[in-house]
């Protein structure tokens, strides 16, 4: 089960890519838990300055803008 | 296990060949010029169609409505495009990081200018607020850049350059920049680390965290270039087209002598008027520089217009809505004292030099 954090305040970019998250899980297969993180404070704590960013498993992966597919799918197997 | 990653990635017959990406681009470049090139025997033809006499107020309007709205998006497309391109090698953390440990002076200009070059959008202002000061850039250094960001912008440049000329635009670069780093500069002489919210000085740092760099290759680039038109072209069209309109009706029916009278050199109260107007101005450079255009073909004295466009972009009512989640409200008074003073000092300065 991979644990996958999408940090945003609420952007309409941050609930795309909260949508591109759960698309690509459910097109690998891949048993996700997608947790949203709105908190100013908490999305500073994970060092990231620009939104919307990624975080898998507790490592950030992505900050600012929209990932690209094919790395997305990347880090969910990874 | 490396080994095997990278072989595999070299031979993915997924990944499509740049070069149909570079003759596409090519091929757009050239009907961009033809469409450029055509632009007044378009917006004349357009005018005489209509049953309008082209020498009345309203004739003339319509012919700097006409030509000027497929000019400025022409303009903004290949802008924002390129820019898109430069800015896909930045970002807020690789700033940070280069920002990080320097010293007060140096690092208000650096701030300053990569405000220009980092992407940044509006949305991100308080994460990028708050991952700069808590990982220990100064608060003055801080400043710098989100005074710069969205002041000295590549829409504000290229239409300048575009519409008004290259003087301007240059000048506008240097003295846009010029403001953020002296405003930076004093509101980290001031010392006022202890007026932001509470919780933002609570925050405990975890210093830069190194983001793996993501490999883009020239056509991501290309791809996010393309990403940057439709988000920004898409989103401020309609300011375009209503600070043509607005550009249009100066242009046809405000006499030139009233102008003068009113945003001339001579009148020293308009340039602390034209910075008061521009505060709960809500637009962005898109839209207030087809105004500009006409003020300024009017008679209205380039201080004053520059001064009212500044205002318009860097003291955005906004803008200061979002940044209240980190700043107290004393904080806010000042930095729309100090940029504000650095706003009136630059509008007198042209108005002198200029004038």
């Amino acid at each position: 089960m991979k644990d996958v954090k999408v940090l945003g305040p609420g952007c309409k970019r941050c609930e795309a890519t909260e949508a591109m998250v759960k698309d690509a899980a459910a097109k690998l297969g891949i048993d996700v838990k997608v947790e949203k993180v709105t908190d100013y404070a908490a999305i500073a704590r994970f060092g990231v300055a620009s939104t919307p960013g990624i975080v898998v498993d507790g490592k950030v992966v992505h900050a600012g803008g929209l990932p690209k597919e094919d790395a997305l799918e990347r880090w969910l197997q990874a | 296990m490396t080994v095997e990653t990278f072989s595999a990635r070299d031979s993915d017959p997924k990944r499509p060949s740049p070069w149909g990406w570079i003759a596409g681009l090519g091929l757009a470049l050239l009907l961009w010029g033809i469409a450029y090139s055509q632009l007044v025997p378009i917006s004349e033809r357009l005018v005489s169609l209509l049953p309008v006499d082209r020498s009345s107020h309203f004739g003339q309007a319509l012919a700097f409505f006409f030509y000027d709205t497929p000019k400025v998006i022409l303009l903004l497309t290949l802008i924002v495009f390129a820019m898109g391109i430069v800015r896909s090698y930045f970002s807020p953390e690789k700033t940070r990081a280069a920002l990080a440990g320097k010293g007060e002076g140096p690092a208000n200009v650096m701030a300053a200018g990569l405000g220009v070059l980092t992407p940044f959008c509006s949305c991100s202002a308080v994460p990028l607020f708050i991952g700069f000061v808590s990982a220990g850039i100064p608060l003055g250094v801080t400043f710098s850049f989100l005074i710069a960001a969205p002041m000295v912008n590549e829409v504000a440049l290229g239409l300048l350059f575009g519409l008004v000329g290259w003087q301007v635009a240059l000048t506008y670069l240097g003295f846009g920049l010029g403001v953020a780093i002296v405003a930076g500069w004093v509101i980290g002489r001031l010392r006022l680390e202890g007026w932001l919210q509470d919780w933002v000085k609570d925050i405990q740092t975890v210093g830069s965290v190194a983001i793996p760099d993501e490999q883009l290759t020239f056509v991501d680039r290309i791809k996010l270039g393309i990403d940057a038109v439709r988000d920004i072209v898409g989103r401020v069209w309609m300011w375009i087209i209503a600070g043509i309109a607005v550009g249009g009706l100066i242009h046809g029916y405000v006499p030139a002598d009233l102008m003068v009278r009113v945003m001339g050199a001579d009148a020293w109260w308009s340039v602390p008027a034209a910075v008061v107007m521009g505060i709960p101005m809500y637009t962005n450079a898109a839209g207030v520089i087809p105004i500009v255009e006409a003020l300024l073909e009017k008679g209205a004295a380039l201080g004053t217009t520059l001064a009212f466009m500044m205002s318009v972009i860097a003291l955005s009512l906004p803008e200061m809505i979002i940044l209240r989640k980190v700043l107290t409200m004393r904080l806010i008074a000042v930095f729309i004292g100090v940029v504000g003073t650095g706003i009136l000092a630059v509008g007198f300065l042209f108005n002198m030099l200029f004038g």
